[in-house]
């Protein structure tokens, strides 16, 4: 395979215009021709700065090392040290400004597709029956993770393989997290990535027990005091969706992103034969720029629908990835910028009729360091949709943090955990991911779970 | 997996089950509600506690069937089980955070239609254990729709049955008799408590604000995750955006905008759904009852 030194390999893709009407996954992947290839862009760096850029701190080029040489095996053993979710990880995290944005080879070309190899790596594993290996000693410690999301999954796991008897406690009837419930299948497949990552992860000796509600079914003090619980990590997860506030926001036909990606992701209603129901919209606006927005709105497409994002700022601001922004316009998402929301209109029994919305323009830079939108005096108009999906982000869940006595949470009603190891307030509670920081990312998540797990480690090895 | 201990029919279309499901048991509360799923594919679905057995392990679930899922939910059998069973969800009901002296000095009012005399008894029973006696009405269409009258005559102080059309107990609405008692019945209360159809609750809530009486109801719009996340459950009570699943069930009746909140119960409800409900329930149908 010939290939341009400054160029990533190309990664093969369902087209766009077929993907739009389906829900397979839209990226196809590296075979191993391609993967080896592109492993010799790597340069094998000796003080490696993609390391760096890893929340998980992987060892980068010695992976990549064992794929040029064709030993995938070996390479996914490397990756195991560090990540319990390699083909989580090669599938959603924003390689660009973390591994491959630090990449030597970015500085002139395209940095090495490290995303694309992991990914690569993991999936080998899985259709060849390569497994982590688990803990080599048993200690006699129990220790609770609350959620099973990516935080909660690699805490358990790097736990396990220390040796400690680890039980997740999972709020919903199927363990994953906002990898089963929040990223679609096109981007994260259920059945083939996320369940075989999670059984890697029992492989290890976590036990995970659905269908309860920490804070409720049980509380942290009742998982320590009576069920002889020796430590707990809590990786909840974000919380409650956030709505606007605008008039109108309650008529029929108005989702949070939350909502509309929970039904067709954990509930499977894209799937005509799933029991639980989903509002097929002709035409969809999606307020809110992130990643779950544009989840979201590739959801409603494949659902049939016309759809448009609406989005306050301009394409420069637009938190979600670039190449999932990329993948929308591919398949024919409208992006509306500069463009807000002041008011849903409802048809006289109930169900939207349209948004009234206001063009806005840039101002002076806020807080967050992104300009300001201002809105431009006389510029409303009208559109007409019947499907509004909110998609502004969350807030905290107050269901652990308001039943555990001793757990400090900030001003935003996060759970305030030190950051190096994730210790709480509360002796023997650790915490990571979403529930401390509010929504971020699957690898941020993980990176904290990891913290914590050493944090956990260090804690019971001295008490 | 969640084995059924018992199964009956309680009246036409009206089911009770006996459900193991330990960690509920172990921490439920009056107020509080579950989740259910039959299988694999299922979808989750919100139902209230009527009663539990902390030694056993058991939760009692009441439910009516409205729809394609509590149809097949129907035909379970003593044996069978659920596959998934998740709760205690929602916030226990005001009181039972309250000190019991000022408790027992309250005179209090259940007002419970059709199903809701499920929710209610557990409410009941509880104030009933400690030595607390609320008065209770219980409201059904018709004789036969009446449920669990000998269980709520166990724990309640007064209670007081009637039916739409006379056909049993005293004759009419919840309200009429909420009136009676107050105007010519010489009673006075301090709190009230409804639960049942959201058309019902709303009409109680109009008859008790005449009189100033503070009253409680108790929400069950649509869900999906039942712990925050989804934000479905979202109904506007004095103005502010609130989530049923973790901000209720239970919210000031004299605050709640029911008229969105039926509006947003109709969100999924299908043709299909509506002439399926007009088979079964014919003429006395009239819309409104927050399951059509």
């Amino acid at each position: 395979m010939q290939t341009d030194v400054l160029k990533k390999v190309p990664v093969r893709e369902q087209d766009a215009k077929v993907r739009a009407t389906n829900f397979e996954e839209v990226c196809l992947g590296y075979d191993k021709e391609e993967a080896m290839c592109e492993a010799t862009r790597c340069i094998n760096c000796k003080n490696a700065q993609c390391i760096k850029g890893c929340p998980v701190a992987i060892n980068i080029p010695g992976f990549i090392e064992k794929v040029k040489e064709g030993d995938i095996a070996a390479a996914y053993q490397i990756i195991s040290e560090a990540s319990a979710l390699p083909a989580v990880c090669g599938r959603v995290c924003p390689q660009e400004s973390q591994c491959e944005g630090k990449c030597i080879r970015g500085i002139k070309g395209e940095p090495v597709s490290i995303g694309k190899l992991e990914r690569f790596v993991a999936d080998w594993a899985r259709e060849n029956g390569v497994k982590p290996e688990g803990a080599v000693e048993k200690k006699n410690k129990k220790v609770a993770v609350i959620g099973s999301g990516p935080a909660g999954l690699t805490c358990a796991g790097d736990l396990a393989k220390m040796g400690y008897e680890v039980t997740i406690f999972e709020a919903l009837h199927e363990p994953g997290g906002v990898l089963v419930y929040g990223i679609p299948e096109f981007r994260l497949p259920k059945q083939d990535v996320v369940a075989k990552e999670i059984e890697n992860v029992k492989s290890l000796g976590v036990k995970i027990e659905t269908n309860v509600v920490v804070g409720k079914s049980v509380t942290i003090d009742e998982l320590m005091e009576e069920e002889g619980f020796d430590a707990v990590f809590i990786g909840s997860g974000a919380g409650l969706p956030k709505f606007m506030g605008i008039p109108g926001e309650q008529a029929l036909g108005v989702f949070s992103a939350n909502e509309y990606l929970t039904r067709s992701n954990l509930m499977k209603s894209f799937d005509e034969n799933a029991n639980t129901p989903i509002m097929r919209g002709k035409k969809v606006a999606v307020v809110g720029g992130g990643n779950v927005a544009m989840d979201a709105a590739r959801t409603a497409l494949r659902l049939g629908a016309e759809v448009h994002i609406v989005y306050r700022r301009s394409e420069e601001e637009l938190p979600a990835r670039v190449e999932e922004v990329h993948h929308a316009k591919e398949e024919g998402i409208i992006f509306n910028l500069l463009t807000n929301p002041t008011e849903i209109l409802a048809d006289e029994n109930g169900w939207v009729s349209g948004i009234k919305c206001v063009r806005m323009e840039l101002g002076e830079p806020d807080a967050s360091g992104r300009r300001r939108p201002v809105v431009i005096e006389g510029s409303e108009f009208l559109m007409e949709v019947d499907t509004v999906i909110m998609s502004l982000g969350t807030s905290p869940n107050p269901l652990i943090s308001s039943t555990t006595k001793g757990l400090e949470v900030n001003k935003y009603k996060c759970i305030v955990a030190e950051e190096d190891f994730g210790a709480t307030t509360k002796k023997g509670v650790y915490a990571g991911g979403d529930a401390v920081t509010g929504a971020a990312t699957v690898i941020l998540a993980m990176g904290a779970g990891k913290a914590a797990a050493r944090g956990i480690d260090e804690y019971l090895r001295n008490s | 997996m969640y084995r059924i201990l018992k199964a009956e029919e309680l009246a036409a279309n009206i089911y009770l089950m006996d459900v193991e499901a330990p960690r509920v048991a172990h921490s439920c509360q009056p107020g509080q509600f579950v989740i259910v799923r039959m299988d694999e594919a299922g979808e989750r679905i919100p139902l209230t506690i009527c009663d539990y057995d902390r030694e056993k392990g058991t939760i009692t679930i009441v439910f009516q069937v409205v729809g394609a899922a509590t149809e097949m939910m129907r035909h379970l059998k003593t044996g069978d089980s659920f596959h998934d069973f998740v709760g205690p969800l929602g916030c226990p009901s005001e009181f039972v955070h309250e000190e019991e002296a000022s408790l027992k000095n309250k005179r209090i009012l259940f007002v419970a239609g059709g199903l809701g005399t499920a929710p209610v008894y557990p409410q009941v029973k509880w104030l009933h254990e400690r030595g607390i006696d609320a008065d209770v009405i219980v409201g059904a269409k018709t004789k036969d729709l009446l449920i669990m009258e000998e269980e709520m005559k166990a724990v309640a102080g007064n209670l007081y049955v009637t039916t739409d059309d006379g056909s049993y107990g005293r004759s009419g609405m919840v309200t009429k008799v909420i009136e009676d008692l107050i105007e010519s019945e010489g009673k006075s209360y301090d709190v009230c408590v409804a639960i049942g159809p959201m058309i019902m609750m709303k009409f109680v809530c109009l008859t008790t604000k005449k009189y100033e009486l503070p009253t409680i109801v108790s929400v069950n719009p649509i869900m999906v995750d039942g712990t925050g996340m989804c934000g479905a459950c979202r109904l506007t009570v004095d103005g502010e955006v609130k989530f049923a699943c973790v901000d209720g069930p239970e919210f000031d009746g004299h605050k709640v905008d029911f008229d969105q909140a039926m509006k947003r119960q109709q969100m999924y409800k299908t043709k299909e759904g509506r002439d399926y409900l007009k088979a079964k329930e014919g003429d006395t149908h009239h819309g409104g009852c927050g399951n059509c």
